[in-house]
């Protein structure tokens, strides 16, 4: 069936068989390869998008699902050369090595900043549980979100 | 033509937390990984696996598969065009089945098909009938069998040597599994001239196109292995997975084909850490001086070799650890069983003698009445003392003593911390009072070979090339995500005075091996040889030129700038070419004995633990460490290489190993092999302790595996400190802490 997405302000409309995932038509259908095929199966956060304003692992998403969904992947949070703040802070926290888990934490963390620009250590720790990195340890990622946190909370005072 | 003649200098180079420069492109999306990879009209490989652990194959027929639509080609065993073998040391492992299948999950046919989908059905479609077998899985039966890959003795000193004081224990530790992010997958194009270009994620690509070429019977020209993106290796990446199949069925379609493990089959397309069963005994003087050590270490190497005779050697020559005794001996048996095979992971063979000799200390000092820390520091290792098991005389630097008394220095943190409940035990499950957690505390010292030994002819090749714009670095050295390409990047910025460097990933075609990117060995021999080139470019142009300055600009004498760089790329010389070795190694006696290795490194872990001795769940607050790394070259990647291999030696304490019954793979996914999380993630102090070592640019060390080493004892140790259990055994599970 001829299933249509707008995916990153930009309408896709493919063909799919049926039991493609939204991450499989993203990556080979959409030339959207940013989204990752680490575990495809909702454990390692590293497919993550944001479909209808929540953020979702998009190897759990039937991609008939999404049929006529607005989705945001990581391709969509840099204006041409400007970086997403959350860009920014992982980067210089050092938070990207293999950067394979990096698309999921940019779409992740973006949406955790929405939310609330100035979380708490914790509240990092706890909306990112879901986001599995090997390289890290974390502690880079958690250093240069933390920075952006106290920067959102110094320019707001 | 117009000189300037202010100087600049260069931003970015040694020493500094110099931004990777694939930073951006990852950040945004925008890298290409080897499973993002695609060509034009690329067809879809897959691999039929084994589900048998040892079997006969009785019949194989191809021919059902083949009238599936959409399918090109089924390829088996018989349609390996050269060596059908392959393998890292020594070429043991069938490219497909050879008729007997070995392990669950080894390959019998691969297929290239239009779609996923299509390969998906061509493969439930080939009919293989078995004869199943009994799998040997116990390597104590193996060992009883003489099924080995090596056995070795390392003998020192006088065996009659006794100490007052002795202790022994039983030490096991689990298969664990590398778990990179990124799946195995690559994409072979035809060249339409009897060759292939192969893209694959590897770390070792010059290692992979001599195994590709044997197999495919082809000259070496024909092939040439470009690195593509790589998401993660640890040393999942050293063997060959899917390199020579992707091969074979695009010589065979004449069309390229693509290939992309899922997680369930990447985690039988690499080999994994050996598990392992170790017996030893300590035995000291009253005062706490070793006096003799003796050890047994079984490992599992599993169906095929792949670098198990190398992991043996660490795991025998690092069975002391960093400590002076001059009465050794230790026997290490590498099995052959049925398993699933078992390779390189980041500590290779180090990472599992070390919970063996460190689980020891802790009890010797226990048995002696005596601080473990000081029982560590009365036996530390120093220059000028001799390796308890090889003999070799440290040089260079070893500062056991100094890493171990300044992770005492750091202060503690403060007590439970329940003010959220991912700080318990059991986090946001909330399971647990916090009224009923208890603290402990518990250090280990780890020590590891850095480059190749016993005689490996280890080298890298380095190209300079300098252009009007900058200067390139050409390598095939692979990028695994560690921060090569930015520390070679910041060695040619330092030495050629310019801040515009960019690192080629040359194919196998364009310049020789830069050896694996394993054994920490990269920092040392890349980074080291592109010193090397560097330098010598610079010192042939400064020679050349009479001059004595280069930079950016040009060349320069006594302040005057007199050769442009636009000149100097014109005149030469502007290119310069290094092989570059290390230090020869031997290869032991009989023994065991022998300079074996090049250079070494030490660190110490302190773990701070929480336990629910009720549920026996840890949460491993913090980790701090001392690394002995020789130079800082750049510190963000640094504390990068220390934190995620901590968090790797957690996870081999707490909670990471793959579950096997009757050598199938019970969790092979990631929703039963359980990697650390934020949730998981202890809080790391770092520190470092720069003494040069005698090889290695500006005195720089490699260090990616001595954190994972011990690390995974000192959770463990403080484990043991909180609950009195005896944690022989990791990961530590429930059951062993409760003591069901």
């Amino acid at each position: 069936m001829r299933i249509t997405i707008t995916v990153n302000g930009v309408d896709h409309s493919v063909d799919v068989r049926g039991p493609e995932s939204l991450l499989h038509v993203l990556r080979e259908e959409m030339a959207l390869p940013g989204s990752k095929n680490a575990c495809e199966q909702g454990e390692c956060g590293s497919c993550s998008v944001v479909l209808d304003g929540d953020v979702v692992c998009s190897c759990l998403v039937m991609a008939v699902d999404a049929n006529g969904s607005t989705v945001r992947t990581v391709e969509g949070y840099a204006d041409h050369d400007v970086l997403h703040p959350v860009q920014t802070a992982l980067l210089d926290g050092g938070g990207v090595q293999c950067g394979f888990c990096t698309p999921g934490f940019v779409v992740a963390a973006a949406e955790l900043f929405d939310v609330n620009p100035t979380p708490t250590s914790d509240e990092i720790r706890e909306a990112l549980a879901g986001n599995v990195c090997r390289c890290t340890g974390y502690g880079a990622i958690l250093r240069g979100l933390e920075e952006l946190a106290a920067r959102n909370a110094g320019g707001g005072a | 033509m117009t000189f300037t003649t202010q100087r600049r200098e260069v931003r970015s180079g040694v020493g500094t937390s110099a931004d990777r420069p694939d930073g951006i492109p990852k950040v945004k999306g925008n890298f290409a990984y080897s499973s993002d990879l695609s060509a034009h009209g690329a067809l879809w490989g897959a691999t039929l696996r084994s589900p048998h652990a040892h079997a006969r194959i009785t019949r194989l027929d191809i021919g059902p598969a083949l009238r599936v639509p959409g399918v090109s080609a089924i390829l088996t065993y018989d349609d390996v065009p050269g060596r059908k073998v392959f393998g890292l040391e020594e070429a043991d492992q069938p490219v497909l089945a050879d008729g007997e299948v070995r392990y669950w999950g080894e390959p019998i046919a691969v297929v290239a098909a239009d779609d996923a989908e299509d390969a998906r059905r061509a493969l439930e479609a080939i009919v293989v009938e078995y004869d199943v077998l009994e799998p040997l899985v116990d390597p104590e039966e193996a060992a009883r069998r003489d099924e080995t890959f090596r056995t070795m003795t390392v003998r020192r000193g006088d065996p009659e040597a006794r100490g007052e004081v002795v202790v022994e224990g039983y030490y096991d530790t689990g298969m664990q599994d590398q778990a990179p992010l990124g799946p195995e997958a690559g994409l072979a194009i035809p060249d339409g001239e009897g060759g292939v270009d192969l893209y694959v994620a590897t770390q070792w690509s010059h290692v992979d196109h001599e195994q590709i070429v044997a197999a495919l019977g082809v000259p070496p020209d024909r092939v040439r292995v470009h690195l593509s993106g790589i998401g993660g290796a640890f040393g999942a990446r050293e063997d060959v997975s899917l390199q020579i199949h992707l091969c074979m069925l695009a010589m065979h379609t004449g069309r390229p084909v693509r290939m992309v493990y899922n997680r369930a089959e990447s985690f039988v397309g690499h080999v994994h850490r050996h598990p392992s069963r170790m017996w030893y005994r300590h035995e000291a003087t009253r005062d706490g001086t070793l006096v003799r050590v003796t050890a047994r270490l079984l490992l599992d190497g599993g169906a095929y070799m792949s670098s198990s005779r190398a992991v043996m050697a660490n795991a025998a020559y690092f069975a002391v650890g960093p400590y002076r005794c001059d009465s050794v001996e230790v026997h290490g048996v590498m099995t052959r069983t049925n398993n699933p095979p078992c390779g390189a992971m980041r500590g290779f063979g180090a990472v599992q003698s070390c919970f063996g000799y460190e689980s020891q200390m802790d009890r010797l000092a226990d048995a002696l009445g005596m601080d473990p820390v000081e029982l560590r520091l009365r036996n530390a290792l120093a220059p000028g003392d001799h390796m308890p098991t090889t003999g070799q005389l440290i040089e260079g630097s070893l500062p056991t003593a100094e890493v171990i008394e300044r992770l005492r220095a750091i202060p503690l943190p403060s007590g439970l911390d329940a003010t959220h409940p991912l700080h318990l035990p059991g986090g946001t499950g909330l399971t647990t009072s916090p009224g009923d957690v208890v603290r402990g505390v518990g250090y280990a010292v780890g020590m590891k070979n850095l480059m190749f030994s016993e005689a490996f002819d280890d080298f890298t090749e380095v190209r300079i090339v300098l252009t009007p714009v900058g200067v390139e670095i050409h390598t095939a050295a692979a990028e695994v995500g560690q921060g090569l390409i930015t520390v070679c990047q910041q060695i040619a910025r330092s030495v050629l005075d310019m801040e515009h460097v960019a690192v080629i990933f040359d194919d196998t075609s364009q310049i020789g091996s830069a050896g694996s990117t394993s054994a920490s060995r990269q920092t040392q021999m890349t980074g080291g040889a592109v010193l090397a080139a560097t330098t010598e470019l610079r010192d042939r142009i400064l020679a050349e030129y009479g001059a004595d300055r280069l930079d950016a600009q040009g060349v320069w004498r006594e302040g005057e700038l007199t050769v442009s760089v636009d000149e100097l790329c014109q005149r030469g010389p502007a290119e310069h070419h290094v092989r570059f070795r290390h230090p020869p190694t031997a290869r032991p006696d009989d023994n065991g004995q022998g300079d074996v290795h090049v250079d070494f490194a030490v660190a110490a872990h302190r773990a701070v633990v929480d336990v629910d001795p009720e549920l026996g769940l840890v949460r491993v607050v913090r980790v701090d460490t001392v690394q002995d790394v020789g130079k800082v070259l750049n510190p963000r990647a640094l504390v990068g290489q220390i934190e995620g291999g901590i968090m790797q030696g957690v996870g081999l304490a707490v909670m990471e190993e793959l579950v096997l019954d009757g050598g199938r793979i019970r969790n092979a996914n990631f929703t039963d092999y359980l990697l650390p999380t934020f949730a998981d993630a202890p809080d790391v102090v770092a520190e470092f302790v720069e003494e040069p070592s005698h090889f290695g640019p500006f005195g720089a060390k490699g260090a990616g595996e001595p954190p994972t080493i011990s690390s995974t004892p000192a959770v463990a140790a403080a484990i043991r400190a909180a609950t009195g259990r005896p944690i022989t055994r990791v990961p530590v599970h429930p059951d062993d802490i409760i003591g069901l």
